[in-house]
């Protein structure tokens, strides 16, 4: 089962590599991981999206806390939470007709287009991973040159928080 | 965040990584000069507080600084230098890792300001050991050097203990700044677990009393936690039969009746089937490692399971338990017996009974059992006599491969702290370091060091360090020609195809000890042997180096093949 896990841990280099070294070395699946300062400087917060079974997502859980720099971790998918995940898309639009179709779309999928030349667009766009694939979907008539994805960030509901 | 006392005026870091070592207590450090080092060689060099042991090879030091860990209740501490140093360090810091050992390895570094432009001697320490440590650290201000081997010491020996490293550029160690060093430290992101949860433990004494079959399995960690009286007085209290785990032996006497030996795949009849018929099976500092379990599907599969650890993650890592209580194992069986008292309810004792008269109809199977009339040495034999000739009270350390197993199977320990192996990682080699750091931590008692003639070459040039510091060890080579455990699973599961487990060419043993300054024996009839042991052990501030020519076709007994269960043991 697909589990979103966020952890606070040190804002100090090497951490990452703690983190990314344990799922690598233990063998378990990683989807996405972002990672970012907080609005403390000396945090940083990650949201790692991995899937396994209930035993082994009890185990990421625990050797993720063993880490010396991980200060606190929350197992999203125990709450009502919210996720989002951006996507940057660069596509051609020189056909014509072109033009008006993509931004059409773009706006069905409430998508900005942030960047234009006489040849492209970048669109952006935040939702559900669920939702980026159905626009990449939507996209494919289109030449689409590039898509930047940012990985899963995630928050809980409500009262629920984690913080130190 | 942290209180500190006792300020002065600027220091070099080479000054601060020695007064730090003082104001930790540091007596002894294992290392090895080089480039990168060399101020703090300087600085170390200029006091007498901290001694140092010249190590041939940075792996001796790493090892003969677990040794002293393990043997005593302080932390060993090791120094190499950058590059080769570090790389050297690392079967060490790996063995350390697995079994759990308390040990801060600093290493040396090149300039902070070289660092990532492939200097000489440089290697990326911090990501080489990064998986293997249960922390490490790269200091890049003089200024955080105090505080992080104050956090460096803090984390290897509390919680699960572990080595950490810390390295330490070597411009960092020229710099000055105000030593000051904390009185304790406090760290947001580490809070090592302490007290059982009160609940879970009364939940424990229900379901261990109301056990009608049940079994103690113990291991490392109730001698890393100092849990061996607690241990005693509560299986003493229940009446209970209790197995240890090769990491385990000592915490309970093995003199004691109630003990039914080791277990796992070289454990005895006994212990493994009382394992598979348990109906309550109580873990306490023990990880439930593959050695032990034999196939997981098969493991106690009558029992519920109550699991005591202070590391969360070793609870329901491999085998799902009933009742787990994380916590150090002194203070939680401390509490167990408080709540055993309170609970007032006492074992079955019908059931108890009917209980060891099955464990005494297995035990019946005498499943150490070995051909005591062969002509040739049988190594058991030498296990045994050094055993009795050493009243039990030796400090053993071995090596890896059969003469582990007959060392962990007849040399009976009482007492906790007094067998020294390397069980998690396996390290050929560990013997003869393990047991230098072992004597300097107890320089008047006796240390033996069971080896074999394949894993003794592995570190064979600490013979040099022991002639230097005059560490009386006395080394059982249990010597068969061949790699022996590698021999046995050829015979076992290879058709006897002995590809490579063959050592051809060996040197002679007597005349190598005599080269590097000591004694050397060889012995190769069982009459011999007792006589042979005497003289060693007489000569009391003499390494000596007994070289036993023992039965090449011996095998060790009981075995779990690999994928059976516990009770499927191949026996003798």
């Amino acid at each position: 089962m697909r589990h979103i896990i966020s952890v606070l841990l040190e804002n100090e280099s090497g951490a990452l590599s703690r983190v990314a070294g344990l799922f690598s070395a233990r063998g378990y699946n990683i989807e996405s991981l972002t990672v970012a300062p907080t609005d403390d400087p000396t945090l940083a917060r990650m949201t790692i999206v991995t899937s396994g079974s209930e035993e082994i997502v009890e185990q990421i859980t625990k050797q993720l806390n063993k880490l010396i720099d991980v200060i606190k971790l929350l197992d999203l998918t125990s709450y009502p939470h919210i996720e989002r995940e951006m996507a940057m898309i660069k596509v051609s639009v020189d056909e014509p007709g072109d033009r008006e179709e993509v931004k059409r779309l773009a706006d069905i999928f409430r998508g900005r287009i942030i960047d234009v030349t006489r040849k492209t667009y970048v669109i952006e766009i935040t939702g559900e991973g669920s939702k980026l694939d159905a626009f990449l979907e939507a996209l494919e008539p289109f030449p689409v040159q590039e898509v930047v994805r940012s990985g899963v960030m995630g928050i809980a509901r409500g009262d629920v928080a984690l913080q130190i | 965040m942290s209180e500190t006392s006792a300020s002065s005026t600027a220091i070099t870091g080479a000054e601060i990584f020695v007064r730090s070592l003082q104001a930790e207590g540091v007596d002894l450090v294992f290392g090895y000069p080089g480039g990168a080092v060399l101020h703090i060689y300087d600085a170390l060099y200029q006091q007498s507080e901290v001694s140092h042991v010249l190590v041939r090879h940075e792996q001796g030091a790493v090892h003969a600084a677990e040794g002293y860990a393990k043997s005593s209740d302080r932390p060993g501490v090791a120094l190499v230098t950058s590059g080769p140093g570090a790389t050297n360090a690392i079967t060490g810091i790996a063995d350390a890792y697995m079994d759990s050992v308390p040990l801060v390895v600093f290493t040396g570094q090149v300039p902070t300001s070289m660092i990532g432009n492939d200097a000489f001697q440089e290697v990326d320490t911090v990501g080489i050991t990064r998986p293997c440590v249960k922390h490490n650290f790269l200091v890049k201000d003089v200024k955080d050097l105090a505080t992080t081997i104050k956090k460096a010491f803090y984390i290897a020996t509390t919680g699960r203990p572990g080595p950490v490293v810390v390295d330490i550029p070597k411009d960092v160690t020229a710099d000055s700044c105000e030593f000051e060093y904390p009185e304790s430290i406090h760290m947001r992101s580490y809070n090592p677990k302490v007290r059982g949860h009160t609940g879970q433990i009364r939940r424990a004494v229900e379901l261990i009393l109301s056990a009608k079959q049940p079994m103690i399995y113990t291991g490392g960690g109730v001698v890393l936690g100092r849990g061996s009286e607690a241990l005693t007085e509560f299986t003493r209290k229940l009446g209970y039969p209790i197995t240890n785990t090769l990491m385990g032996l000592g915490a309970y006497p093995a003199s004691d009746d109630q003990f039914l030996g080791m277990l796992g795949m070289h454990g005895t009849y006994e212990a493994n089937m009382a394992m598979h018929h348990a109906d309550v099976l109580i873990a306490i500092g023990a990880r439930f490692d593959d050695r032990v379990t034999g196939n997981i599907e098969k493991f106690c599969p009558h029992a519920k399971i109550v699991h005591v650890d202070v590391d969360p993650a070793s609870i329901s890592k491999n085998v799902k338990v009933d009742v787990p209580i994380v916590g150090e194992v002194e203070p939680v069986l401390r509490e167990l017996i408080r709540a055993l008292e309170e609970n007032g309810g006492q074992p079955d004792a019908d059931a108890l009974k009917a209980w060891w008269d099955q464990i005494r109809e297995w035990r019946g199977q005498d499943c150490l059992k070995y051909d005591r009339d062969s002509e040739l040495i049988k190594p058991q034999y030498v296990v045994q006599k050094f055993w009795e000739l050493t009243g039990g009270d030796a400090f053993v350390t071995s090596d890896v491969g059969q003469h582990q197993m007959w060392a962990a199977q007849f040399y009976g320990f009482d007492k906790p702290n007094r067998w020294i192996n390397s069980g998690g990682l396996g390290t050929m080699g560990v013997g003869l370091p393990f047991a230098m750091g072992v004597q300097f931590a107890h320089p008047d008692a006796t240390v033996g060091c069971i080896t074999g003639e394949a894993s003794i070459q592995m570190c064979m040039q600490e013979l040099s360090t022991c002639y230097q510091y005059q560490l009386p060890l006395k080394i059982l080579n249990l010597n068969n020609r061949y790699l022996g455990m590698v021999r046995q699973w050829q015979e076992f599961f290879y058709q006897g195809r002995y590809a490579m487990s063959y050592m051809d060419a060996l040197p002679d043993f007597v005349k190598l000890a005599e080269a590097y300054g000591h004694v050397g024996m060889r012995i190769d009839k069982p009459a011999d042997v007792e006589g042979a042991l005497k003289e060693a052990l007489a000569q009391k501030d003499r390494l000596v180096f007994l070289d036993f020519i023992t039965d090449q076709s011996e095998n060790v007994y009981p075995m779990i093949p690999a994928g059976a269960g516990q009770n499927e043991m191949i026996l003798v």
